[in-house]
């Protein structure tokens, strides 16, 4: 046994200041310096934050949702769109126009749901977007063409399955321009691949007793995890007859996971934990790496920036202490 | 009367005449040659019987003539061959112990110049010509015939003290071959060839003599020259001796005639350089059992009196002993003796820790090399010694002796009892328990016949080492593939995860009176190691509170038993207890202070207290950081503090490195940074701290006499004065504490315990450096120079090291105070 392994390191840098538990987190490294790259946060009072990750500071303060918690902040088209979509009685999906300097919501769209479910997105041409949001009955999704604001299809499964309500998404295509699959994990614990094209259920994998609370899928290797309120990570794979099979599962110290990333190289991918803790496994054989302990309250979300220079990579993660630790991990090539 | 010796007298005495009076090189060689027929050698040689006169009677006095008549100029009368032909042929081809004796006593008696430069290089031929075989073999020769004693004698002493006498004549100018390092070597390959015309001669039924070659060797190694001497001889007669019986009854019978004046040095040094067990068997034989001198310097003294062998020398030592049935016997009359020593209080308590290892180690191998039937006969007996021996170690307070001896007792109880539960202590195995440990474990060499035909050289093999894994390589299989896919993420270096462990969910309670409650009365295990965890920050927080109930919450935390198992336990109430000091000083020291002299508490408990007061002094006298006081675990070692942890040092070591690499030094001025400053604290609070901890010392009580048996909490004791009178410095009380504090050293300076004294040595250091200077020599000149005269003494005499070190620094700062004024 090589020498004792290094202590964890310490977050690279913290935000604070949002006022509110940090809910979703979503960077934007694509423009120039000295203005980006960016970190968009959602929080609990309804704000959404854009960070200067240069300067360390709020740029702008969106205030779009009337107070209600905001779930999911995407950009979309740059930096000069965003979406955001706020939780409550009556969720709300704003579509914001950020360009030289404006910051008004030019589009909105309401729901029905009720639940925390964050939506997803995908660009399937120029200009044009899915969004895949929770629909108005308790197990449906509701898949919408952005910008045209026009629904696709409605996915519900069959009468007798009763998954429960859908509590994580993520669209995704094989390649650029074939039809796109919808994963979803729902509060029977269960992950479902649905099939956009037809609007029909493809598999269905039991892998948690608990709600899944997050997933994320890798669709070069055409494998995903998901995290659940209980103690476990469970890494799943699809194979050719699109069948998603458990491939290994993790068991964890503490229980909950809110939130699971895999990072765009496919190396690292992290969990966001009830127990205040950030944890970093690798991707191949999920292999735990480190334990970041620097918050005091559950962790809402984590997010890996896609910075060009992958160095300059960062991690971020909100939390319900109100603050956002940035940290620098596994980035030396 | 015969007339033959006439002629060859004449014949001499006519030479030598004629060297001193002619200056005509025709007639010098002539009777040169005329005198070189009795060495005989040469064609025209003289009657045997005239040659064995010569060189009997008139050899000697013919080579001092030679010597009294050379110059250069006389020299310059021969030719150069002639030189050597007829001049130094008289010295390198005559009877070598005669030729040596002259040139000896001749370069000694010569002052510099030519002569005495002639000399030494026929010296040097002389020896670089095999002189010194061919003496050594001719005083064997004659002591077969009984030789003149004194003439040996004298011979003997120019041998050994070739090297000394030549450096004291050439100073600088000494050549090489005469340095020792080169010359007891030479004399050792000449020792070989001198044996082995022995051995010859004994196998052609001659007898022989090899004492005087005993005596060369014994009084080089009696000189000190042991290493020169052996490192050479060594190899060689381990290899001569391996498959040679003449050979090795040759050298036990070398060894044997050592003069017991000598045999010690003789003895040491084979033990030393013998490369292990079966080789020292080899070239000693018996000998342990023939001579009582051996016996008593192989079983005595260097096991019992001396400690400085190494543990390879140890082994072969006392391997030595067990590879005959002769000497098996001393072999557990050893053991016993070295368990005597073990179990003897007094000897803990007065050896040095240093000696204590050594007999330890001594009676570990001595367990390996014991047989089954051995232990068993002797099982009771081990067992009575380990059991006086085991106490006595875990009486001392030094935890290096009490760790010893619970190694030694383990591994004789393991020996002593092959099934059944055997004795275990807790302890954290170090190098020094690894390595004795590993003694235990080493297959014993029982084998004395087991010959190395594959390796012909003599080169000794290394003995085994004893440090080291003795499993290399267990843990270097390569982990089984259980996945078909073959990259995996072990590019990726893991952190430390250590720290991943289960999240508390209980509330802690967030007021000390809650605190308090719960660690007096409630049941809930839960919510009590909550509290533990959160005490500390809690009285750090609330000043205001904790002095409403400072009191009330020592004496919870004080009487606080581990309820249920909880990682850190101690240093937490440490930490808590010291918080509650720092913030309420003069109430809780009071308690404290009275509670450490009071009845009905462990000696844990008043160990605590001793502690907590001066970490509680070391944080109260340092400055505070805006107002933000430091966490008080050990970064500042303190010589009672828990064990740093590993990962606060980690903590801090990461800090500075993010700082550094952060910094951006504009100036070099700037890069020190400013000193935290800040009033000292403790100086107003130091009397409340010491004077009470001084006063009940001597006054026993039923459960607690710290001048009897709880030695050890004396020692705590006055390291904390110590501790104390160092924290309190350029304070008030500073003087009036050092007087009690020297006074206190002075009645306790016999103590017998080495942890006590050094106690007292440090409160004297820590003393000297905090009272100022002219009121130390001012007011307590008596205590001083008292004090001075016992460190003298400690410095000398005192058997534990770390004392005399400490004594010698003392001694070292009182002349540098004495030096100032």
């Amino acid at each position: 046994i090589a020498g004792m392994a290094l202590p964890p390191p310490d977050p690279q840098f913290v935000l604070r200041g949002t006022s509110a538990e940090v809910n979703t987190l979503h960077f934007y490294c694509g423009g120039q310096e000295p203005n980006y790259p960016i970190l968009f946060s959602g929080s609990s009072n309804g704000l959404i934050h854009i960070w200067n990750l240069k300067t360390r500071r709020v740029d702008t303060i969106l205030d779009g949702h009337e107070g209600k918690s905001v779930y999911c902040v995407k950009a979309i088209y740059g930096k000069d769109r965003l979406l955001s979509k706020s939780q409550g009685r009556n969720q709300k999906i704003c579509l914001w126009d950020l360009a030289e300097g404006r910051n008004t919501v030019t589009d909105s769209i309401f729901t029905e749901n009720v639940g925390f479910c964050k939506c997803s997105l995908l660009k399937v041409a120029q200009q044009c977007w899915l969004l895949a949001v929770p629909g108005k009955d308790l197990d449906e999704v509701q898949i919408l063409e952005l910008p045209t604001k026009t629904s696709v299809c409605t996915l519900k499964p069959e009468v007798d399955a009763k998954p429960g309500m859908p509590m994580c998404l993520k669209l995704w295509q094989p390649d650029f321009g074939s039809c796109p699959f919808l994963l979803a994990g729902y509060e029977d614990g269960s992950v479902i691949l649905w099939n956009l094209s037809g609007g029909k259920m493809l598999s269905r994998l039991a892998c948690h007793q608990e709600p899944v609370m997050s997933l994320d899928f890798d669709s070069e290797k055409t494998k995903g995890i998901s995290g659940s309120s209980e103690k476990m990570l469970s890494v799943w794979s699809l194979d050719e007859q699109q069948n998603l099979k458990i491939q290994k599962m993790h068991k964890l110290v503490n229980a909950g996971i809110a939130d699971v990333t895999i990072r765009q190289d496919k190396k690292i991918l992290a969990t966001a934990g009830w127990d205040h803790r950030i944890r970093i496994f690798g991707w191949k054989k999920l292999k735990p790496l480190a334990m970041l302990d620097y918050h005091t309250a559950t962790v809402h979300c984590v997010s890996f920036s896609d910075h060009s220079r992958p160095s300059e990579r960062l991690l971020a993660a909100g939390s319900k202490d109100h603050r956002i630790s940035i940290w620098s991990i596994y980035n030396q090539t | 009367m015969d007339p033959e010796p006439l002629e060859v007298r004449h014949a001499v005495r006519e030479a030598i005449n004629t060297l001193s009076s002619s200056r005509d090189g025709v007639q010098i060689s002539e009777v040169l040659g005329t005198i070189k027929c009795y060495l005989g050698g040469t064609e025209n040689q003289a009657p045997l019987k005239e040659r064995e006169e010569f060189t009997q009677l008139h050899f000697s006095a013919f080579l001092r003539s030679l010597v009294s008549n050379l110059s250069a100029d006389w020299m310059e009368l021969l030719t150069s061959d002639q030189q050597k032909e007829l001049w130094d042929s008289f010295f390198l081809e005559g009877p070598a112990d005669q030729a040596f004796l002259v040139l000896l006593d001749s370069i000694i008696s010569t002052g510099p110049g030519f002569r005495l430069m002639k000399l030494i290089s026929i010296l040097e031929q002389f020896l670089q010509l095999g002189g010194m075989s061919a003496l050594m073999w001719e005083v064997c020769h004659q002591q077969a015939q009984a030789g003149s004693p004194t003439f040996q004698e004298t011979l003997l002493n120019k041998v050994v003290c070739l090297p000394d006498h030549l450096c004291n004549k050439l100073q600088g100018n000494n050549l090489p071959v005469f340095f020792p390092q080169n010359y007891f070597p030479l004399l050792a390959t000449e020792i070989i060839q001198v044996l082995q015309r022995i051995c010859d001669s004994l196998r052609g039924g001659l007898d022989c003599s090899v004492s005087f070659v005993s005596q060369v060797l014994g009084k080089v190694c009696m000189h000190g020259r042991q290493r020169e001497i052996l490192n050479k001889l060594v190899p060689c007669l381990v290899e001569l001796t391996e498959a040679d019986c003449v050979w090795q009854r040759v050298c036990w019978r070398l060894v044997e005639r050592v003069p017991d004046r000598w045999m010690e040095a003789a003895v040491c040094g084979f033990v030393q350089t013998a490369p292990g067990a079966d080789v020292l068997s080899r070239l000693l034989g018996n000998l342990v059992v023939k001579n009582k001198k051996a016996q008593f310097v192989l079983t005595q003294k260097l096991l019992l009196l001396q400690y400085g062998c190494e543990t390879a020398v140890l082994q072969s030592l006392l391997g030595y002993l067990a590879l005959d049935g002769l000497r098996r016997s001393l072999l557990i009359k050893v053991l016993r003796e070295l368990l005597e020593t073990w179990g003897s209080s007094s000897a803990v308590k007065h050896s040095p820790v240093e000696q204590q290892l050594h007999i330890s180690k001594a009676i570990l191998i001595c367990l390996a090399l014991l047989k089954e039937p051995e232990i068993e006969n002797n099982g009771q007996e081990l067992l009575a010694s380990m059991m006086g021996g085991m106490k006595c170690h875990l009486d001392s307070s030094l935890p290096r002796v009490r760790r010893l001896g619970m190694v030694v007792a383990e591994s004789i109880s393991s020996r002593i009892t092959t099934d059944g539960p055997r004795l275990q202590f807790q302890y954290e195995d170090d190098d020094e328990t690894r390595e004795l440990k590993f003694l235990l474990k080493q297959p014993a060499p029982l084998q004395p016949t087991v010959r190395r035909h594959d390796s012909p050289s003599a080169t000794p093999k290394a003995v085994s080492k004893p440090s080291g894994s003795p499993h290399p390589g267990v843990s270097a299989l390569p982990e089984e593939r259980s996945d078909s896919e073959l990259d995996s993420d072990d590019d990726l270096i893991p952190y430390d995860m250590s720290e991943d462990k289960e999240l508390k969910k209980m509330k802690a309670p967030v007021y000390i009176r809650d605190c308090i409650e719960v660690l007096t009365g409630s049941e809930d295990l839960d919510m009590w190691e909550a509290t533990m965890r959160v005490l500390e920050s809690l009285i750090r927080r609330n000043s205001a509170t904790v002095r409403e109930v400072s009191t009330e919450l020592v004496k919870v935390l004080l009487h606080l038993e581990e309820k249920t198992p909880l990682d850190g336990f101690a240093e937490l109430r440490q930490r808590a207890l010291v918080a509650v000091t720092t913030t309420d000083p003069v109430p809780v020291t009071q308690y404290l202070t009275s509670q450490f002299y009071s009845l009905n508490y462990s000696l844990r408990q008043r160990m605590d207290i001793l502690d907590v007061l001066a970490l509680a002094a070391q944080e109260l006298s340092q400055p505070q950081v805006s107002g933000k006081t430091k966490p008080c675990s050990a970064q500042h070692p303190c010589p009672q503090a828990l064990p740093a942890t590993g990962s606060s040092q980690d903590w801090r070591r990461a800090v500075d490195e993010r700082i550094k690499s952060k910094t951006r030094y504009l100036a070099k001025g700037r890069c020190l940074a400013e000193p935290a400053c800040g009033p000292n604290r403790f100086s107003s609070l130091a009397g409340h701290f010491f004077f009470p901890l001084l006063q009940g010392f001597d006054r026993p009580l039923v459960t607690f006499d710290l001048l009897g048996a709880d030695h050890l909490v004396l020692g705590r004791l006055a390291h904390t004065l110590a501790a104390l009178m160092h924290f309190a410095v350029r304070s008030v009380a500073a003087t009036a504490m050092g007087k009690a504090l020297l006074e206190f050293v002075w009645a306790l300076r016999f103590h017998t315990d080495a942890y006590v004294r050094q106690g007292l040595l440090s409160a004297v250091s820590s003393t000297l450096l905090s009272v100022p200077s002219e009121r130390l020599l001012a007011d307590m000149t008596d205590e001083f120079l008292e004090t001075q005269s016992w460190l003298a003494d400690v410095a000398e005499k005192d058997p534990d090291g770390d004392c005399r070190r400490l004594a010698c620094h003392n001694l070292l700062l009182m002349e540098n105070l004495l030096k100032k004024l």
